[in-house]
């Protein structure tokens, strides 16, 4: 049985037992949880179906969050995607997928937390782009939420994935390192491979504040997520050519969570600093609860 | 922990603290009255009392209320469902001395003219901490399974409901029991490891001297 405290032991299991991380990762739960490995897999199936309804209905346009402060910006960028983009296509569309569900979660939508709520656009935005894109089957994708999953243990187990402990870096970035394992396996890379996109991830998110505006799971964490996409795909695009991580990706993850730990308490969650505390960040918070201590 | 802690769980947003934990704090006060609520009076303290309109934890709190479980689409609508479904409900600011801050009371009155006040916080990640119960000082907070069990104070009936459970071979990791005046009305807060079956709560519910049992589910 896997103890998911680090990236290269689940490596090495994959690797002696020639099978994909998402593999291993599946059995070794289906033992611990005492549960059958299609019935583990069925649960995951269903987690899918919330993420890919969650990207159908916070396309529409007329969804606005119960602050009122966001909303309707995935609508803008899906019919900007359709023209393809600086960017092309692919990754626009993938960037309204995570807009939709990010926003569909500040409008009091129907989410799966992967790893959190704050978090929760980044995984709709990768594999469910994959799978609605016609790059991979749905089984494909139902696994690759595995591997993201085994990578987000790991990390919760070395370091955290939550905003109050660790920072922004713990929550979008762990969603985005999970989301760049993913890819790796989902475009048949190694185990090796989905390490070193993984780590890559991290390294590129490290010291991301928590500073969210009025405290709401809003500004800035939606865009957060769609940043968390573009560096996934990244991310996975560099390990897929080959280039390595020059720090194994379980040194990365110490990394993030002593950078946690030193952050102040102002940049975790608490709107106390950051863009919380900017002139229009205070004059929102203003507008949305009126003048309170 | 496991892969659907990482991946999960399906809720309604935005945040676990501010809508999940809510609708727990809700459920909890519906349970507790055991009938259709049609008149809610909630205090909310402390930052629940300023933010609670951007968080949606008003709609949260009435959802629950109204039974709804925290993945439930419809708690987004639960005001003007709540409304429909004839609930009457209120929300009034003030401040609980030395609560969580993220603290609501709930005060419910029943169809059939019952009444149930519930005090409890949420603290974060959809975990809640409910403190008080019909004015009786309660301690637990979600994570466990939990069994509450109204009864009255009287010989014999903490010594019935764990020799039921005994035999139910459920495992009993806390236990603690409120009990304001001697003979008055009291309760067992009981965390259990593992599951409760819908047939022991029933068997626990007609025992003598027992008000009431009542099971809130771990997340």
């Amino acid at each position: 049985m896997l103890e998911f405290d680090s990236v290269a032991a689940l490596c090495q299991a994959a690797r002696q037992a020639g099978q994909t991380i998402s593999q291993v990762a599946l059995d070794s739960q289906a033992e611990q949880l005492e549960r059958s490995a299609q019935e583990l897999f069925r649960q995951m199936d269903k987690q899918l179906e919330v993420m890919c309804q969650s990207v159908r209905t916070g396309m529409d346009p007329a969804l606005r969050s119960t602050s009122g402060l966001t909303g309707g910006d995935a609508a803008k960028m899906l019919s900007y995607s359709a023209a393809g983009g600086l960017s092309g296509s692919f990754l626009t569309g993938a960037m309204a997928r995570a807009l939709a569900v990010s926003e569909y979660n500040a409008a009091m939508g129907r989410i799966v937390a992967a790893p959190t709520a704050g978090s929760c656009g980044i995984l709709p935005g990768t594999v469910v782009t994959m799978l609605e894109e016609g790059l991979c089957d749905r089984r494909a994708a139902v696994m690759a939420l595995f591997t993201a999953g085994a990578i987000g243990m790991v990390i919760a187990q070395r370091a955290s994935i939550s905003g109050a402990q660790g920072g922004c870096q713990a929550e979008c970035g762990s969603a985005c390192a999970m989301a760049a394992a993913a890819l790796v396996e989902l475009r048949g890379g190694t185990p090796e491979q989905s390490a070193h996109a993984c780590a890559m991830a991290i390294k590129n998110q490290l010291g991301l504040v928590c500073d969210p505006v009025a405290g709401l799971v809003e500004i800035p964490c939606i865009k957060r997520n769609v940043a968390g996409v573009s560096l996934a795909f990244t991310c996975a695009d560099l390990a897929l050519a080959g280039v390595e991580s020059k720090i194994p990706v379980d040194e990365c993850i110490d990394a993030m969570g002593q950078v946690g730990d030193s952050l102040p308490c102002a940049l975790k969650e608490t709107a106390q600093g950051g863009l919380a505390v900017t002139p229009t960040g205070l004059k929102l918070r203003e507008q949305v609860f009126g003048t309170q201590p | 922990m496991n892969v659907f802690d990482i991946i999960g769980p399906v809720m309604i947003g935005p945040s676990s603290s501010h809508t999940a934990g809510a609708v727990r704090l809700g459920r909890v006060a519906w349970k507790i009255l055991g009938e259709r609520a049609v008149k809610a009076n909630i205090q909310l303290s402390g930052s629940f009392a300023q933010t609670y309109r951007g968080h949606g934890t008003d709609k949260a709190l009435i959802a629950g209320i109204m039974g709804m479980p925290t993945d439930d689409e419809r708690i987004r609508h639960s005001l003007e469902l709540a409304r429909e479904r004839g609930l009457e409900y209120h929300f009034t600011l003030c401040d609980i001395p030395n609560a969580h801050p993220n603290t609501a009371r709930i005060s419910l009155k029943g169809a059939s003219g019952t009444s149930a006040v519930v005090q409890g916080a949420s603290i974060g990640g959809g975990n809640i901490l409910v403190t008080q119960i019909n004015g009786m000082d309660v301690s637990f907070t979600g994570q466990y399974n939990t069994l509450l069990v109204l009864h009255y104070d009287k010989p014999g009936t903490i010594a019935a409901v764990t020799n039921f459970m005994a035999y139910s071979e459920v495992n009993i990791g806390n236990f603690r029991l409120s009990r304001p005046k001697k003979g008055g009305e009291a309760v067992m807060t009981i965390e259990v490891d593992g599951d409760v079956s819908d047939a022991l709560i029933s068997s626990l519910r007609i025992l003598p001297n027992v008000i009431n049992v009542v099971l809130i589910r771990a997340i």
